[in-house]
């Protein structure tokens, strides 16, 4: 019998997190009253964060096959296979809470930690992108939130070594007390080495590597899986810190070593730290594990086995070692200067045993502690259908020529630059696009084989239809892809959303799980890996539902990519896809006239499929010499954007009868791209879009110091660019 | 040309400078900071940038007492070549083979963008592919790069020509506005009184393929490879 000193009541159990009837089940699973030690434990292991437990269920329906799937959901990262022998692996994961007590660290951390995820897998990382959400700008939180989020991003990639390369930054009041931080990596490995988290072999010594424990992050995970009082501020002990330049050194004594072939497991210790490494080591590979936290390499004096079993101190990890090659891996971290600690071995029992101190903390069943986490069928209600908004049915409160001028410097539209010259986004010398575009397309070594990258998600289409949101965000991420030219392959998805408890924000969860998968299953364009942060709410009040979407495709020759800046004066300007002038939930609407209101754009996945396979065909083809994809703000945002970026006008020669100007300007119709070819091939391209079945139309001709339409004066492209840059540095600065 | 990339814990551009070597056609080897020598026929030894030992004091303060930089101060003393790139050249300036310092960015944030330098002369090893006065378009990412030292340094410096390449726009005009980090003069980069160490910020070996932004880069390395070793 364990040596209990601490009687756990009720109180306590609810301070762990844990609801009354988990609390039962867990001790009807020990059959007896926990220790402490074993208290913290579970609740780590069990709460939201780790077990998803109100997500499971319905996460199970998304697609993660395909052919050229290596690993998907369920280790620290997927894996996709990019042909000679190379694989790519890939997360994304939020740090939503840490960031908004404390943003650089809570950012900076985030950026760690899914850096961690990658390298864990014998991957080098080659590229970092993130996607960020921030309250109203007249928030007086925001500004603070904006600066220490990006340089705490900054803070990190720069100094570990990897270009960032890409992300979105949106605003909204709804995000006013919960910001949302989710931040993915990319790494290259060899397809035939990779590293995971299953131990095997009894009696074999589990090593800890990397910086000592400390109290930072105690219950870091707990805290993730709570909502949020007014009194936030009060967790700021539980964000911890991060080390940059421990991550470096432990990313290279790690390929190190795993090169040599020492390494037989490895887990990084990221949420719930030692406990949840440990846990899943022993549970992966059907083993026990006995860990002895005399000799856990501990910064402070006098931690308890509560203490390290909980702490989120970064840049640890957790791995079995080939016995024969033990000695060779600890030179490897002494070079490195790192910490190198046998704590202890994997066992027969299938128990997981602590010691400390001579005496046993803690002797708990290691496969129940992830695989009886309590699982919820959660109830949900459908968000409720709002009316569909006819195009005619909304009064152009300003010409048109006046709301692409406000539109290019809202938040939203503004560019971005201001955050992603703060990151370094061309270290490796391999960064062919930067931020800025559809996509960022990374080389891989030499070349001339490359990856496409985009992160992307449109919550307000998923607050008004979660299902037809869910569907925009996958889609729209596989058109960043195609627009650039490449194949889309795979994706990671972080979803963040309400308080799961709260039927409506559950409804939210499930219907954009199924708007993901059908998204998904339409477009071959399956899911390796995920994260779900739940409870994003303040004082009761839910953040936008926000399923962020990371995609990866994959180009022969990167040489062949294509960029959204005009090229040349003279060429034919081509938009394909169908326009019905789309304005329900539009930016349009929203900035413009002042109006959340209707149902978002139908997503046609046939559709989306037929125009971006076309597209891809006339990139690779070299016919295309400029393609943007229509999102945000429609085809006079996407027009606006090819101009400013190359400073080459253009005109719209004709504007059509059926439909009001500003719903054919603005309208946020899906599976759309602005394309340009050579006028003299003009011809040729629409007959092949014809032929596909393709609805192409030629809205114009490239040139020009303006962007040009029937009826309006011209608006110069120098002064739209003005507007452009000048709002978030502005903002920033405190002068708007 | 046999190049020694030194490493220190936490470089991070030293594999980005030896692919820029290789290129251009040197022989590259690497150095560790806690070696005593340097590669025996070490030619060229290049401090990469990076966040040596995470430059968690003034950026370079360690690496500019690391071991290895007794092997580097010796081999600049007989006429080596050195070269530091960005954390390299705050190394410099700290291990005492530069004069002066680099501050954090006027405007406290670190910046990563593209970066016109005007090339002050083309009489040493490291510039002879250029021009004097031409306009380079190479790239900056770093959050100390602004240059300071006293004023009678500072008017040394300029009197012997030490100052191997200015902040410029794209004109070649040495503005406020082009100055990304308030460096004073607008200094880019600096060299040791023989004109054999040379420090600079910009990352030129991340200018050195048209696919990746441009090769304005090329041309220090071609330069440096196409001495006789």
């Amino acid at each position: 019998m364990l040596r209990n000193d601490i009687a756990i009541t009720p109180q306590l159990v609810a301070e762990h997190g844990l609801k009354p009837d988990e609390y039962e089940r867990f001790k009807t699973l020990i059959g007896r009253e926990p220790t402490i030690t074993e208290l913290g434990i579970v609740s780590a292991m069990w709460n939201e964060h780790c077990s998803y437990k109100s997500s499971r269920l319905h996460l199970k329906t998304l697609p993660t096959k395909a052919p050229w799937v290596i690993q998907g959901p369920g280790e620290n990262a997927g894996v996709i296979d990019i042909g000679d022998g190379d694989a790519i692996i890939f997360k994304m994961e939020s740090h939503n809470h840490p960031s908004f007590i404390e943003p650089y660290q809570g950012a900076a951390t985030g950026v760690g930690g899914i850096l961690r995820d990658v390298f864990t897998m014998g991957a080098r990382p080659i590229a970092a992108l993130n996607l960020l959400r921030f309250g109203s700008p007249d928030h007086p939180k925001t500004r603070h939130l904006v600066g220490g989020v990006v340089a705490g991003i900054g803070g990190y990639g720069n100094s570990f070594g990897v270009p960032t390369v890409g992300g979105s930054v949106n605003f909204h009041t709804r995000y006013d007390g919960n910001i949302l931080v989710n931040a993915m990596a990319v790494g290259l490995a060899r397809a035939d080495e990779i590293f995971y988290a299953k131990a095997t072999g009894v009696g074999r010594p589990i090593v800890y590597l990397g910086s000592k424990t400390g109290r930072d992050g105690i219950h870091g995970a707990t805290m993730a899986s709570a909502a949020f009082e007014a009194n936030a501020e009060e967790k700021r002990p539980t964000v911890q810190v991060g080390d940059p330049f421990a991550e470096k050194l432990l990313l290279e004594a790690c390929l190190e070593i795993m090169a040599k072939g020492c390494v037989i497991a490895i887990q990084d210790m990221g949420a719930a730290g030692l406990t949840s490494s440990a846990v899943e080591m022993g549970a992966k590979g059907n083993l026990g594990i006995e860990l002895d936290l005399d000799k856990v390499p501990c910064r402070e004096e006098g931690m308890t086995a509560y203490e390290m079993m909980l702490s989120e101190s970064q840049e640890r990890m957790l791995m079995v070692l080939d016995p024969d090659k033990e000695e060779e891996a600890e030179a490897v971290f002494r070079k490195w200067g790192l910490d190198f600690a046998v704590i202890g071995q994997t066992t027969d029992t299938l128990r997981f045993v602590v010691k400390h101190g001579g005496e046993v903390l803690a002797d708990l069943p290691i496969k129940e502690l992830g695989d009886e986490a309590p699982m919820y069928n959660r109830p949900h209600v459908p968000s409720p259908k709002l009316p569909v908004i006819a195009a005619e049915a909304v009064n152009a409160p300003i010409p048109a020529r006046e709301a692409l001028i406000k539109l290019i410097a809202t938040p939203d539209l503004a560019s971005k630059r201001w955050v992603w010259e703060q990151y370094d986004h061309i270290i490796q010398g391999n960064t062919v696009q930067t931020p800025g575009g559809d996509a960022a397309v990374v080389r891989i070594k030499d070349g001339p084989k490359g990856i496409a990258l985009t992160t992307d998600v449109t919550q307000r289409y998923c607050e008004a239809d979660p299902v037809e949101g869910g569907k925009q965000a996958v889609a729209e991420a596989w058109r960043n892809i195609t627009a650039v030219g490449a194949k889309p392959l795979a994706l990671t998805d972080n979803l963040n959303f309400g308080n799961p408890e709260r039927p409506e924000y559950m409804g939210q969860l499930v219907g954009a799980i199924a708007g993901i998968g059908e998204a998904c299953r339409a477009l071959d364009f399956p899911i390796v890996s995920g994260n779900v942060s739940l409870y994003n709410e303040t004082q009761g009040r839910g953040i936008l539902p926000t399923p962020s979407i990371g995609g990866v495709g994959l180009i022969a020759d990167v040489t062949k990519s294509a960029s959204l800046p005009f090229k040349a004066e003279g060429e034919a300007v081509l938009i394909l896809g169908e326009t019905a002038g789309w304005l329900g939930q539009s930016v349009y609407l929203r900035d413009v006239c002042g109006r959340e209101e209707g149902a978002p754009p139908p997503v046609d996945l046939a559709a989306e499929r037929r125009n971006g396979d076309f597209v891809r065909e006339l990139i690779l083809s070299g016919e295309a010499t400029a393609v943007h994809d229509l999102s945000d703000g429609g085809l006079a945002v996407a027009l606006a954007e090819m101009a400013m970026a190359s400073g080459i006008g253009a005109t719209i020669d004709a504007l059509p009868g059926n439909l009001p100007v500003h719903a054919f300007l603005f309208g946020e119709d899906q599976a759309r791209y602005v394309v340009t070819v050579p006028s003299a091939k003009a011809g040729e391209v629409i007959a092949a879009a014809a032929k596909a079945g393709v609805p192409v139309t030629r809205l114009g001709t490239t040139g020009g110091d303006a962007l040009r339409w029937p009826g309006e004066a011209p608006i110069s492209i120098a002064d739209l660019k003005g507007r452009h840059e000048a709002w978030l540095p502005d903002y920033m600065a405190g002068k708007v | 040309m046999k190049a020694a990339v030194v490493v220190f814990p936490g470089s991070n551009r030293d594999g980005d400078v030896a692919r820029a070597l290789s290129a251009a056609g040197a022989s590259v080897s690497s150095a560790w900071h806690a070696d005593t020598d340097l590669p025996a026929g070490t030619d060229l030894v290049v401090l990469p940038g990076g966040f040596s030992y995470g430059d968690y004091l003034r950026c370079g303060a360690i690496a500019g007492r690391a071991v290895i930089m007794d092997a580097v101060r010796a081999h600049a003393a007989r006429g080596g070549l050195v070269l530091g790139i960005c954390n390299g050249f705050q190394i410099l300036c700290e291990s005492g083979l530069l004069p002066g310092v680099l501050m954090r960015n006027a405007d406290l944030h670190f910046v990563c963008r593209r970066q016109h330098l005007t090339v002050e002369r083309n009489d040493t090893a490291f510039t002879k592919a250029y021009r004097q006065g031409q306009v380079i378009d190479v790239c900056i990412a770093h959050g100390e790069g602004n240059y300071v030292a006293d004023p009678e340094t500072l008017a040394r410096i300029e009197g012997d020509g030490r100052v191997a390449f200015r902040y410029c726009d794209a004109t070649g005009a040495h503005t406020a506005e082009a100055n990304p980090n308030g460096s004073l003069n607008d200094i880019a980069g600096i060299y040791s009184e023989t004109l054999n160490v040379l420090g600079m910020m910009p990352h030129p070996e991340n200018l050195i393929d048209d696919l990746v932004g441009g090769t304005d880069g090329r041309g220090l390395f071609a330069g440096l490879a196409a001495l006789a070793a």
